[in-house]
């Protein structure tokens, strides 16, 4: 073991190698970017460092005889039901370091997580469950703003639509990829999500970095992000996608901006972003010229100008308490389409503190802001799209149910591509070539296979939302939208169900 | 000022109807009317499709004399119920005639509420609680209703409708034609339902049709889509308070038809919309209403089975979901029209039709009035 400091020692993992297995072929010592892994020149042999290791398992799945083994470090404080080993180490960290704790992808912390909370329906002899692989089950679905009533011309015989629409996007499946910026991950990433989104007939979202310009003939699949940094904003990427998202707030770090350090901003990065190279890529923490909702609803408005009303707006926020009142406000502001963002949604570096204790959980978010639409009677001026912590397609499945037109993936994307949330995406070094720019780990990614998997992936809820569709004996996912009489609560107190507006299983 | 109570249950605790049925209707396109024991006989053929927990019939053309009131019929619990509706009625309208609605004592029916009928004309002074500037006749009355169904304890409205009536119960509907005197009744439309509830106790509100203004409904199946379908229907003002799903597509054609100024079958369109992949091989300009019909009116789709019947002062519409899971068949035979769940009950009472056609999945079957006599 290398020298450090006694208390790093606490190391989080140990790495276990089993002596008779490994041959010292050097794979793991290439795999972790976190060197990890020494190659002793002098004896031939590879050893460990465990305090180093952030337990990734990049080189756990690389190595060819199976020698490794990463585990929690089994190693225990004195039993303290206050003071966690979590609590413990960060003290020993910002005492040696001064510094604000980081982290990456979403909140850890184990609150509860409502979508294991609720269950759903299926048909049972009053009415029939429909299979779809023998029936039509569809999926498809427009985001928009839609008008409160039709308006019908039948006055020449022939019935004809009258006046037209604000543009609608169609989208195959109600899954999004959500942003995630050129720059936090790479390009052969992004390649990938184009991809997949325009084989899915889905979206992708560029995240606040710009679009880099051999991504521009995805557009009919692109959401272009608009942060408060305007990193590599200008008119020709306003209108490259078929939307524009106004990025208030993250999910990951309501109220903060965001931080891109200059060692992440090489030429292709520091071209899209029109930023010098090596420069820190700061996103202040309110947009400069939104203070307040009517400042909202001229940037809206500037952007509809500037993209002649042809592409939709998207504003995200994060959930905080006040969700409800803000998105209302956000669509009496014209907005098409409103983003929520759940704490569990993920990011390339926050402060660990704000992740963890900042924000609400989604479930709760939507089901207020759906249900304050409503009362409201403006609930079909936006959509409703949600992001932070979706797993599996049966979270898409309760989301939908509770009110979302459709949900973002990000972390979820991630995964299918490799990445094992081991949270420490800001330190650049991402073994899994994700969120890192080296061209060493970048090349990790291939565009190609991740294209396919994220595809895959898609796919596969595809077919999971039709089954759980046609259990509940529905044949489209607009019957599904807003339906919480399909979900019942597990476990859930009066205030929870009310909030949710769900009642408790049996009832 | 006007404010929607929830006075009972929370917005969310609403419990649907679960149901099996039989159904019939027909109509006269030349509004000749005939007696009710016709579609008596159509629906007791149909005896097996209920089990004696609901019954119902709706009439058009049934009271010429109060043409242009509104036939107020309503079921009370109790005296106190009839007082406290009767108060409030006599506040918002001008009553021109009030009756207890004519029964036959019966062995079979039991247990039925106070049960009376009103004709009545909105009041539309400046002082009416429930009047707004601007709105009609009809936009009054369905904010009548739906406040004495959500606000006055006891009392349920159940027909609302200029020249038509709904007439309905706990029993077989052979029954409750007899418990009525449907036989001395004339209406140039009928539609009949038997029902087969699983999961309601036999309550009198809970029987179809169900109707608001003139038009009513009948309806077998159960809807899956109803919790969305109830919040959009919030989003306009309509309350479901009957505990039961088949009352959102009473609204929905309300909203869609007579609000929206939809013709039927777009109407008939956003309930049981034609799919993707058929959409995608319309021509240009049906498909782009197609897609516009789905967009806006997602939440107005029906769906899980069903066949409804819905008639209105105009006419009669059959229509089944989008890929027809309750059954639903058509006959025609000079100037009536008949559509019923089983081909028997049409047989029953034309024995010999001209034509007799089972209608598509979602294909709406339209039938409307030539002329009122
Ligand atoms: S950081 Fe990752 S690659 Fe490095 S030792 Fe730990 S698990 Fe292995
Ligand atoms: S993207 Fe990379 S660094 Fe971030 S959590 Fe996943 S594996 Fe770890």
């Amino acid at each position: 073991m290398l020298y450090c400091a006694p208390n790093k020692k606490y190391s989080d993992f140990i790495i276990v190698r089993d002596p008779d297995k490994c041959i010292d072929c050097r794979v793991c010592a290439r795999q972790c970017s976190y060197e990890a892994h020494v190659y002793d020149e002098s004896t031939g042999k590879v050893f460990s460092d465990d305090t180093r290791c952030v337990g990734c398992h990049r080189c756990e799945a690389f190595c060819p005889s199976g020698a490794l083994l990463i585990r929690q470090n089994p190693s225990e404080f004195r039993d303290n039901a206050v003071w966690k080993p979590w609590f413990i180490k960060n003290i020993y960290k910002q005492a040696e370091t001064g510094g604000v704790l980081l982290t990456g992808m979403g909140n850890s912390y184990p609150y509860p997580v409502y979508w294991d909370k609720m269950l759903l329906d299926a048909s049972q002899v009053t009415n029939p469950s429909i299979d779809p692989l023998r029936e039509p089950m569809e999926l498809k679905t427009y985001l928009g703003s839609k008008p409160d009533a039709l308006r019908i011309d039948a006055g020449s015989g022939e019935v004809r639509l009258a006046g037209g629409f604000t543009p609608q996007i169609a989208i195959n499946y109600p899954i999004l990829f959500s942003a995630m910026s050129y720059g936090s991950i790479n390009l052969n990433v992004h390649k990938g999500l184009a991809r997949a989104a325009e084989e899915m007939g889905i979206l992708y979202n560029t995240g606040e970095g710009g679009l880099h310009a051999s991504l521009y003939r995805y557009g009919r699949n692109t959401i272009v992000q608009c942060a408060s940094g305007r990193f590599g904003v200008h008119s020709e990427y306003l209108n490259a996608g078929v939307a524009v998202e106004i990025k208030i707030g993250q999910g990951a770090k309501p109220g903060i901006g965001g931080h891109l350090p200059g060692e992440k901003i090489g030429p292709e990065i520091s071209r899209t972003r029109m930023i010098p190279i090596g420069a820190d890529a700061l996103s202040p923490a309110p947009h400069h010229d939104i203070y307040s909702i009517e400042d909202l609803r001229q940037l809206i408005y500037a952007i509809k100008e500037a993209t002649d009303y042809k592409k939709l707006v998207f504003v995200k926020i994060a959930a905080v308490h006040n969700s409800a009142a803000i998105a209302s406000g956000m669509v009496r502001a014209g907005a098409d389409v409103i983003t929520l963002d759940g704490f569990r949604g993920g990011t390339g570096a926050a402060p660990t503190m704000i992740r963890d204790n900042v924000g609400i959980p989604i479930e709760m978010a939507l089901a207020s802001v759906d249900e304050r639409l409503r009362q409201e009677g403006i609930r079909n001026q936006a959509s409703l799209l949600v992001a932070g912590g979706i797993r599996c397609s049966a979270d898409v499945v309760k989301a939908i149910a509770l009110g979302a037109d459709a949900v973002y993936i990000g972390t979820a994307a991630l995964i299918s591509v490799g990445c094992t949330v081991c949270q420490r995406c800001y330190t650049g070094k991402c073994p899994w070539g994700i969120a890192t720019n080296d061209p060493f780990l970048a090349k990790r990614i291939n565009p190609e296979i991740a294209h396919e998997k994220l595809a895959n992936l898609i796919r596969a809820w595809g077919h999971e939302i039709q089954e759980m569709l046609g259990g509940m004996g529905i044949n489209a996912i607009e019957s599904l939208r807003g339906n919480r009489e399909k979900l019942r609560g597990i476990g859930l107190n009066e205030s929870e169900m009310n909030i949710l507006g769900i009642k408790h299983a049996g009832a | 000022m006007f404010n929607l109570k929830r006075t009972n249950h929370k917005p969310w605790d609403y419990r649907k109807d679960i149901s099996g049925c039989g159904l019939s209707g027909l109509i006269n396109t030349n509004g000749k009317r005939v007696s009710g024991e016709v579609i008596t006989r159509s629906i007791r053929t149909q005896h097996d499709r209920g089990n004696g927990l609901g019954g119902g019939f709706a009439a058009y053309g049934i009271y010429p004399d109060f043409k242009d009131h509104y036939a107020v019929h309503v079921m009370c619990d109790s005296k106190t119920a009839l007082n406290n509706f009767e108060s409030f009625l006599k506040e918002v309208t001008v009553i021109d005639q009030q009756e207890r609605i004519p029964t036959r004592a019966s062995t079979t029916i039991r247990n039925a509420p106070l049960l009376m009928r009103y004709f009545v004309k909105p009041d539309l002074e400046a002082d009416n609680p429930l009047f707004d500037k601007g709105m009609s006749e009809d936009d009054f009355m369905v904010r009548m209703v739906m406040k004495i169904n959500l606000d006055v304890p006891g009392a349920f409205v159940f027909s609302s409708g200029r020249n038509m009536g709904a007439f309905k119960g706990v029993g077989y509907p052979e029954d409750i034609a007899d418990f009525f005197r449907l036989d001395e009744y004339e209406g140039y439309i009928w539609t009949a339902h038997n029902r087969f509830p699983t999961n309601t106790p036999g309550w009198w509100g809970g029987a179809h049709p169900f109707t608001i203004l003139d038009w009513s409904i009948v309806h077998n199946g159960e809807i899956s889509s109803y919790g969305i379908n109830k919040r959009y229907l919030e989003m306009f003002g309509y309350h479901c308070t009957l505990l039961t799903d088949t009352e959102v597509v009473a609204y929905l054609l309300d909203l869609l038809i007579r609000r929206h100024g939809l013709p039927i079958e777009i109407a008939c369109l956003a309930l049981a919309p034609p799919f993707w992949n058929e959409v995608d091989r319309m021509e240009p300009e049906r498909k782009k209403l197609c897609e516009a019909i789905r967009m806006v009116y997602a939440s107005a789709l029906l769906n899980g089975p069903f066949a409804v019947l819905f008639a209105f002062n105009g006419g009669l519409v059959g229509l089944n979901d989008r890929i027809k899971l309750r059954p639903l068949i058509a006959a025609e035979s000079g100037e009536t029209v008949y559509m019923a769940s089983e081909e028997s009950a049409i047989r029953e009472i034309c024995p010999d039709p001209d034509k007799v056609w089972m209608p598509k999945a979602g294909e709406p079957v339209v039938v409307k009035l030539n002329k009122t006599e």
